[in-house]
């Protein structure tokens, strides 16, 4: 039997009166990697936010399982520490917290009645992962997004994936805004993060990326509902023919 | 139904602790008036100089009215007739630890104030109820000339320079509080840095009120001489009494030419105190006077710690952080009178409030006609952590010179739902991310501390989260 790693069965998102997505079948596999592709206001990154626990994001109808468990009963950081990790499209500013400072309690949160994390093996982690982000290493003395580029964003957001090590990753559109030498190291980075242990769901408007992460599976969303699924061809088709073809398809139906 | 305190708000204050009161060496009779007044200062042995400066003071009391603009319904709550202007537990001043009363000696333990004083400090004065029962200061301050005692010893060793400096920055009549302290003070630091002398350890004093519906009345003087630095740190803790206790001091800096003075003060007073202290510094030209002011206890503090700055080039600075929970009013601010020319100001101040708890920001900023060349920065950022509580800001400013450089910015804003799931998404509780969020928050005043301190605060954050999230 295939070992699942995230199952959403006839998943529907409302935010306050407004459904946004409108019943959504998805499985993910361990060791894979999952492409959704949407157009702008298609519903993707509230599906992101709703998966990780976002409180304005309400799944009101449907299961949602991550390793067999209904994650629908789990707070954010239940879901963090069991394994979920959401790259934000806008992460937040928490000023005053250092990058290192936050990295640590974040990984605290982790070691709890474990063996303490040695402050040697701390600096090893953090020094690697902004190495292969190639990141200044001023970066760990700065506060946690504030005052960053939206460049310095992503990377962050990618920087705390490889250091944290989740079994999933949902990255929302954390390609977008990027110019190609970026767009390289994040992908690089997926890369590295990429292992049969992991899955990635990678949320993104745009092909682009998927020429330096090969998807092993791309679904379409169109308005709160996905309407193709395929390989890697699907995202091909989707650069040259746009989403147009989609959106009409549900429009007729 | 009986009145009682809430449990919670009990069973997080880890220094509500108190001794008996039975063995005290001496306790007034309840009240204030002249009698009292005079009991003190013969008690004290004091010059008549003195003991006519209290019972004028006394008198000023008794005709001042509370400042029409501040928290009346609060003030209210406070009986004069129903409070100890007076109590001295022990007839003894330590020189060591040894010297303290067993059971005194037991609370400043439990406060950790001889293992601070052996760790990183220069010098310390406790003071328990009305008296200093703990002094001392390093060796090697004492030969550099430095003197360092409670109050009533500066004045009966050193009268002449208590004479010329005492009640010259902050009158009797500054306010009707001002008045009570200098009607009935006692104890407080007194500190006299010689020329050029550099203190690079901080002093520290260290005040305890142990009675219940207690007036505790220190008195504050710190003079630095030309080209000298001193660092005055002050703590303060109360145990958990049903009825109010009264802390009103006066606390008064003399920065002259080319002097240093910072003075820090971490107020974590029980939720039964009001805490109404009157701060104020006098800067001479090229002096730097800085007031580090965090207020994390009491149920009404009003402060705002002042400078004058009078000569050219002298500079001001106040970075505060106040913190109020359900029941606590912090109304806290600064004043900065530009007297000389390019002079420099700074305020930075910075609150939280939560559970329905209350702070207030109140500044002035005056400038003197003439007094060109001024550059003052002021800063307020108010922290909401629900829809209960509530931040007041008034900034005044007074400008009478034109070439000034004055700013100004002010911002209240809540603890984001978007930050605080963002910071939950990485595995942290809402208790772990919400102390992190006001940890950060406070993070440019907790630097500014030692590093003990600094520790302590943010463990101090940390309990106040868990009191009420969720």
């Amino acid at each position: 039997m295939a070992d699942l790693i995230l199952e959403l069965k006839d998943v529907h998102v409302s935010v306050g009166e407004t459904e946004i997505i409108r019943g959504i079948d998805l499985t993910i596999e361990r060791g894979t990697v999952h492409a959704l592709m949407g157009p702008n206001g298609s519903g993707k990154s509230s599906l992101s936010l709703a998966l990780m626990g976002h409180p304005k994001y309400r799944v009101t109808r449907g299961e949602a399982r991550f390793e067999g468990r209904n994650i629908l009963e789990m707070s954010p950081n239940e879901r963090s520490l069991a394994g979920m990790f959401l790259c934000f499209q806008y992460p937040s500013a928490v000023p005053g917290v250092s990058v290192a400072n936050f990295m640590r309690n974040t990984l605290m949160a982790r070691h709890k009645g474990a063996a303490p994390l040695t402050p040697a093996k701390f600096k090893s982690l953090l020094d690697d992962a902004t190495k292969r982000l190639k990141m200044d290493p001023a970066v760990l003395g700065r506060y946690v997004n504030d005052g960053f580029s939206g460049g310095e964003k992503k990377r962050l957001e990618m920087m705390q994936m490889l250091v944290l090590k989740p079994t999933l990753a949902i990255l929302d559109e954390t390609d977008s805004g990027l110019d190609i030498d970026a767009l390289k190291v994040i992908a690089a980075g997926i890369e590295a993060y990429r292992s049969p242990e992991h899955a990635v769901l990678l949320i993104t408007h745009y092909q682009r990326i998927l020429n330096y992460v090969k998807p092993d599976v791309v679904h379409v969303l169109v308005k709160g509902q996905i309407v193709q699924e395929g390989g890697f061809e699907l995202a091909e088709r989707l650069e040259s023919g746009g989403y147009d073809p989609f959106t009409k398809d549900l429009v007729e139906a | 139904m009986a009145v009682k305190q809430p449990e919670l708000v009990d069973k997080d204050y880890r220094y509500g602790f108190h001794d008996q009161t039975a063995s005290y060496a001496f306790k007034a009779r309840k009240g204030i008036d002249h009698d009292i007044v005079e009991q003190i200062s013969v008690m004290k042995n004091e010059p008549l100089w003195m003991r006519e400066f209290r019972h004028k003071s006394l008198d000023i009391f008794f005709a001042k009215q509370m400042p029409p603009w501040a928290n009346l319904d609060l003030l209210g709550e406070i009986h004069f007739d129903d409070i100890y202007y007076y109590m001295r537990a022990s007839d003894v001043e330590g020189k060591t630890w040894e010297e303290v009363p067993e059971d005194i000696k037991r609370t400043f333990d439990r406060l950790g104030i001889p293992e601070a004083e052996r760790k990183f400090l220069g010098g310390v004065t406790a003071q328990y109820d009305s008296e200093v029962v703990y002094h001392s200061i390093r060796k090697d301050l004492e030969d550099q000339g430095v003197f360092f005692s409670d109050m009533d010893t500066g004045l009966r060793e050193h009268e002449d320079i208590v004479r010329e400096h005492f009640a010259t920055v902050i009158p009797p009549a500054d306010n009707k509080f001002s008045a009570l302290n200098s009607a009935v003070w006692s104890g407080g630091s007194f500190i006299w840095v010689p020329p050029g002398v550099h203190i690079s350890v901080p002093l520290q004093a260290y005040f305890r009120i142990n009675a219940e519906s207690m007036g505790q009345f220190e008195r504050t003087l710190i003079i630095a001489e030309p080209g000298s630095f001193v660092h005055y740190i002050e703590g303060c803790t109360a145990p958990t009494y049903s009825s109010n206790s009264l802390h009103s001091a006066v606390v008064e800096l003399i920065a002259k030419e080319g002097a240093h003075i910072r003075y820090t003060t971490i107020q974590n007073w029980y939720k039964n105190i009001f805490n109404l202290v009157t701060k104020r510094a006098i800067a001479q030209k090229n002096a730097h006077v800085e007031w580090v002011d965090g207020n994390i206890g009491s149920k009404l503090t009003m402060k705002y710690p002042s400078v004058y700055l009078m000569g050219e080039g002298a500079k001001g600075e106040v970075l505060s952080i106040a913190y109020a929970a359900n029941g606590q009013h912090q109304d806290a601010g600064s004043k900065m009178v530009h007297a000389a020319p390019n002079t420099t100001s700074i305020i930075t101040s910075k609150s939280v409030s939560k559970g329905g708890g209350r702070t207030t920001y109140r500044g002035l900023v005056k400038v003197y006609e003439g007094c060109d060349g001024v550059k003052s920065n002021v800063r307020c950022d108010a922290l909401l952590m629900d829809a209960e509580s509530r931040s007041d800001t008034y900034p005044t400013m007074e400008i009478d010179a034109k070439d000034v450089r004055i700013e100004h910015e002010a911002t209240v804003s809540k603890v984001g739902e978007e930050q605080l799931f963002y910071v939950m998404s990485r595995g942290l509780t809402e208790v772990e991310a919400t102390t992190m969020i006001v940890n950060g928050f406070f993070e440019p005043f907790v630097k500014e501390l030692p590093m003990e301190y600094a520790v302590e605060l943010n463990r101090l954050i940390a309990l106040e989260m868990e009191g009420s999230v969720g």
